[in-house]
């Protein structure tokens, strides 16, 4: 692992080639992690993975949280392995969730994230499929590059509502494709799906 | 006269030998190894294009363990790789220790690492029966279950339950071995590599298997590190990329073991190197037992690990201690971390994130069977639809684990 100066270091190189892509980093229970802006994720990934040096060219595991009552409430994360210097790195993506909007989405939407200073899930849209008509944060699908993200990307769609622009065929992959909800959500509950047995309804209903 | 006839049946004149057919297999298809459907284009008997569909055992797994404190999480996250269940339960507690910052005493470290080859050796075993029985070597099967009932019994004999033992603990395990066990134990670990020796002898010469498998299912090295392909698919391939020697964790770095690699990657080489770890975890096994510090099992941390039993009736500090863990359980301060072993199909890798509470704000499990599902489609392309079965078992994806 970069220690916290190896990681500082890192910070400082990336700010060279793309100034303002890192927001912040963190070095909690010794895992080094870059917080960055989730408009130059691909940037940072790419630069993690192609720079002569770093090379930080395995992507083990994407997955995203949702950490609610803070805000920006969702993140993408990104553990990145170099596998020759057999060290780990986590990419930080915080999204801010687009509040429920009463009406047309699209255009007016990102003219109020953006005149309130908010980055990340600003354009917001409507998702594809499943959404109950619910606008949804963006991050652009790091799928060129790593191709393992594949599968990845569409298990964050599917459980968080988190829409990937670029992803090659973002649906539901665990979730029936009919289903409405993004059930990892904090703000779903656990139990949210009603349990109906055939027996109990046909004899005491 | 002819010309009547084609008339009649115009689509019969034309040549159907390219004729695309979509077949559906599974999701109930003994050769799928659980609940996966595959949906495949075929041509003639070649495969040319397949979409494996999932999530027809998703029980919401990762959902539950937000409403359960930290120390009931365990048993559920064992039900996920129903034939790995150490593994998942070492990759959660690892991680809740790393997050509290706990350290685990000798003894357990090399418990743990006892118990996570023996259930290597019988995850290898299950695939090992299953595989060969679809490429038709049914006595292969009693053979591999044999041996699997033997580790089954020692996990009963440790921890009084055959599948899904809850034996690892934040902290240690629960339980120190009983007496015998290491005598048994040892038994069993020197007689393995005689009984993969045989199962060699009763494969490695065999013309069917050898037809079916060498030579199939190839995926190049570059593309399976693309697809985020580890374990013995990768190893096959010729990486010798392995947590266990990669990363510091549990007894690994103190024991004395080989990674087996493949030359060309194909399914044969597939085989080859989960049957020559499965030598080597015995090996392990082995050591573990010879090396087995003495010593407590389990951390003397009263704010995260259960009292001593005889303590309850004595000691008042302890009863209150015992009931604020098993009511409420600990509070875990806000923090995330990822931990990452290697599991018998590659990089198992749990991210528990703690909000301050006394349960987890989110358990993800980085399952290999969901990753390395992806290069599935790869390895079948092109080949017999008899070749994406020998595939698809050589790829070994446990259902459990993709759907979570």
């Amino acid at each position: 692992m970069p220690d916290a100066p190896g990681l500082e270091l890192i910070r400082g190189e990336i700010d060279r080639d793309s100034p303002g892509a890192v927001l912040a980093t963190s070095f909690d229970r010794a895992q080094p992690a870059l917080i960055v802006d989730p408009e130059s994720v691909l940037d940072v990934l790419r630069w993690l993975s192609e720079q002569p040096g770093h090379r930080f060219d395995f992507l083990s595991s994407l997955h995203a949280a949702d950490y609610l009552p803070a805000q920006p409430r969702f993140a993408i994360h990104y553990e990145l392995i170099n596998r020759d210097r057999v060290e780990r790195i986590r990419v930080k993506a915080m999204l801010h969730d687009v509040p429920p909007a009463g009406g047309t989405v699209g255009g007016t939407m990102s003219e109020e994230a953006s005149a309130t200073g908010r980055h990340g899930g600003s354009p917001a849209v409507t998702g594809p499929a499943g959404d109950g008509g619910q606008s949804l944060p963006e991050i652009d699908s790091c799928v060129e590059l790593f191709p393992t993200a594949e599968a990845q990307e569409r298990e964050v769609f599917d459980f968080f509502g988190i829409v990937f622009r670029g992803h090659p065929n973002l649906t539901r992959i665990l979730m029936p494709d009919d289903y409405v909800g993004w059930p990892q959500r904090r703000d779903f509950p656990v139990g949210g799906e009603p349990v109906t047995f055939t027996y109990s309804e046909q004899r005491f209903d | 006269m002819t010309e009547a006839v084609s008339t009649d049946h115009p689509g019969l004149s034309e040549d159907r030998s390219k004729e695309v057919m979509t077949v559906n297999v599974g999701p109930h298809h003994p050769a799928t190894h659980g609940v996966l459907r595959l949906v495949v284009d075929l041509e003639g008997e070649v495969v040319r294009e397949l979409r494996p569909v999932i999530g027809y055992v998703h029980t919401g797994i990762e959902k539950s363990c937000e409403d359960k404190s930290y120390w009931k999480v365990i048993p559920f996250v064992e039900r996920m790789d129903y034939v790995s269940y150490f593994f998942q339960m070492e990759a959660y507690c690892g991680a809740v220790e790393r997050l509290i910052d706990l350290e685990i005493p000798p003894r357990a470290r090399y418990l743990r690492t006892l118990f996570l080859e023996l259930n290597r050796i019988h995850s290898h075993l299950v695939w090992l029966g299953t595989t060969a029985l679809d490429l038709g070597a049914i006595s292969m099967l009693w053979y591999c279950f044999r041996e699997r009932d033997k580790i089954l019994d020692l996990f009963e004999m440790a921890t009084g339950q055959r599948m899904h033992t809850r034996y690892f603990q934040v902290g240690g395990v629960i339980e120190d071995i009983p007496l015998g066990f290491e005598a048994k134990c040892r038994a069993f670990a020197e007689e393995m590599p005689i009984r993969v020796g045989q199962y060699q002898d009763l494969l490695d010469r065999n013309e069917v298997f050898l037809s079916r498998t060498k030579g199939t299912g190839v995926v190049p090295r570059e593309r399976l590190l693309e697809l985020g392909v580890t374990g013995p698919l990768l190893r096959a391939a010729g990486d010798p990329w392995d947590l266990r020697k990669a990363f510091d964790y549990l007894a690994y770095p103190e024991l004395e073991f080989k990674i087996p690699v493949g030359t060309v990657g194909d399914n044969y080489d597939r085989y080859r190197v989960r049957v020559a770890e499965m030598v080597e975890s015995s090996k392990i096994v082995l050591q573990c037992l010879d090396a087995l510090p003495e010593g407590p099992f389990i951390a003397d941390d009263r704010k995260y690990v259960l009292p001593p039993r005889s303590e309850l009736s004595t000691s008042m500090e302890s009863l209150i201690h015992h009931f604020k863990l098993v009511t409420e359980g600990y509070r875990v301060a806000p923090g995330e971390v990822y931990y990452a072993i290697e599991g018998p199909r590659g990089e198992l890798g749990c991210f528990v994130l703690a909000d301050g509470s006394a349960k987890p704000a989110r358990v993800h499990f980085r399952d290999p069977s969901f990753v390395n599902l992806q290069a599935f489609r790869e390895m079948a392309i092109g080949s017999y639809v008899a070749d994406m079965i020998a595939s698809l078992g050589m790829l070994d994806p446990i259902l459990g684990g993709v759907d979570r």
